[in-house]
């Protein structure tokens, strides 16, 4: 446990303070700040792979940064911190019509809940800020916690597309947590556990101990999860809320400047809290796929990224291959499918444990 | 038990200072320049007609009925999960009972067809509605 450690860490090379409780705000202080820096870095990084990445696939090059008298970096790579510049010193507009708090509170909400999310994340063994005994289904529950601040900034903005990308998402999210959440449950029955870090422990071992391969059923469970994942997030195809095409801009239509690139940021960081519970409950979390092969901290952290990193990779590449569904479409897929398996899941990793272990 | 949900304040709070500092430089750093049509409400640039805070389609209140009772059953299934294995066969018998009794009810919502984002037959319409004469599903 980060804080803990760190905690320790600073009561004995600070010995003036020691046991004051200051330090132990400071060693809540240090790691959040951090893991701000990964969400911004990782909105950075992600947005501009995601252009990229698109572009690839579509035949193009994608931002190269070349206007004239700009210069964003070889390939554009520095293409994202502009748009963050740019963001930055935009004006800041909010619409005469609109419910001034609520709007202003909405950005706040969702940052907030996409934040809270992020600190249980286990990095590492023991790099994980809060590693609570109910870590995933805390994960859980405020990964839900944004959907207020949908709401509020759908309907404050007073906005008929606002509302309607609001709702829409709203309903979309909730819908889709229930499939996520039975997903989740199979896993638990099999690891006992509500612990993030308990969880990544029962995988330990090799590829072939990582839960998504310990039953016919767990992978089942795995595919809900990830569908879910993808509806959670707002991605195409189920990008309904914030269609372009029908909507303008969904929910955030009325935001500009670093009120609009709050709700980018925390969209990304949701990303990275879906896909991180994904590899810590399917894939092993920090564990090397090769049993007793680089498996020390420093590598436990690079697993851990790029699962996440190939995860989001394969959001991008269903992303750029399927069309959008429809509103009834959407809804038929979590309530007509995807609950439906996933429930039956439940016997199914049920039968499978008292018959095989 | 006290200090993780304490870690879990003190980052919420520092969320909001997170949020907060960016748009305080944002205020800092901006320009500034108002006009009344500046802060219209965007409708693809005709004049907003009317208020938008108006009635919305009500299949949204029946999803968010669905999906609470769904996810109370969520809820009871995570501390089930956790002994399922220590209690093994008797764990599961009742947690199939409490299951099937769910599937019963999702089966219902299904026939009822609430879980149809386009209602295209009234099958319990009654009173004026069940003279309405509704195609049917394809």
């Amino acid at each position: 446990m980060s804080v803990d450690l760190l905690y320790d860490w600073l009561n004995e090379s600070i010995p003036f303070l020691s046991g004051n409780s200051l330090l132990l705000l400071l060693a809540i202080v240090i790691p959040a700040i951090l893991l701000f820096l990964v969400i911004a870095v990782n909105a950075i990084v992600l947005v501009y792979a995601e252009r990229k990445v698109s572009a690839f696939m579509q035949d193009r090059v994608g931002p190269m940064g070349q206007g004239v008298g700009l210069h964003a970096g070889k390939w554009g790579m520095l293409q994202t911190v502009a748009d963050a510049l740019k963001l930055i010193s935009k004006e800041d507009i909010i619409p005469r019509l609109a419910d001034r708090k609520l709007f202003i509170m909405a950005p706040f909400v969702i940052f907030v809940g996409a934040f809270i999310a992020v600190i249980a994340l286990p990095f590492g063994e023991t790099l994980i800020v809060a590693d609570m005994n109910i870590g995933i289904f805390y994960i859980l529950a405020v990964s839900s916690f944004g959907v207020i601040g949908l709401i509020l900034a759908g309907w404050s903005s007073n906005n008929k597309w606002s509302l309607y990308g609001g709702m829409r998402s709203a309903a979309q999210i909730i819908s889709y947590e229930i499939p996520a959440g039975l997903s989740l449950v199979t896993v638990i029955m099999l690891t006992g556990t509500l612990s993030m870090q308990g969880i990544i422990q029962y995988q330990s071992g090799g590829l072939f101990d990582w839960i998504v391969f310990s039953s016919p059923f767990s992978f089942i469970a795995f595919i809900i999860y990830f569908i879910a994942a993808i509806a959670e997030t707002n991605r195409t195809p189920f990008d309904i809320p914030e269609a372009e095409s029908e909507l303008v801009g969904g929910f955030h239509t009325e935001y500009s400047g670093m009120r609009w690139s709050f709700f980018f940021l925390s969209e990304y960081a949701n990303m990275l809290v879906v896909n991180g519970v994904a590899v810590a409950a399917f894939l092993g979390g920090w564990q090397s796929p090769i049993p007793g092969y680089l498996n020390s901290p420093g590598w436990g952290v690079f697993w851990f990224i790029s699962k996440i990193l190939v995860l989001v990779f394969v959001m991008m590449w269903v992303r750029w291959t399927f069309p959008r569904l429809r509103v009834d479409q959407l809804m038929d897929i979590c309530w007509k499918y995807l609950l439906p398996i996933a429930l039956f899941n439940i016997f199914g990793v049920g039968i499978w444990t008292l018959i095989f272990g | 038990m006290y200090r993780d949900f304490g870690t879990i304040l003190i980052a919420a709070l520092l969320g909001i200072v997170m949020v907060g500092v960016p748009l305080l430089i944002q205020k800092l750093i901006a320009p500034s320049k108002k006009s009344f049509e500046k802060f219209d409400t965007y409708e693809c640039g005709e004049e907003a007609e009317g208020n938008a805070w108006l009635q919305f389609n009500i299949r949204f209140y029946v999803i968010a009925l669905i999906f609470l009772i769904f996810d109370v059953e969520v809820v009871f299934l995570f501390p089930w999960a956790v002994v399922f294995k220590e209690l093994g066969l008797l764990a599961f018998v009742e947690m199939g009972i409490f299951l099937v009794i769910l599937i019963v009810g999702l089966a219902y919502v299904w026939v009822k067809t609430d879980l149809d984002w386009v209602k295209l037959k009234v099958p319990y319409g009654s009173g004026r509605y069940r003279k309405i004469k509704l195609e049917e599903k394809a």
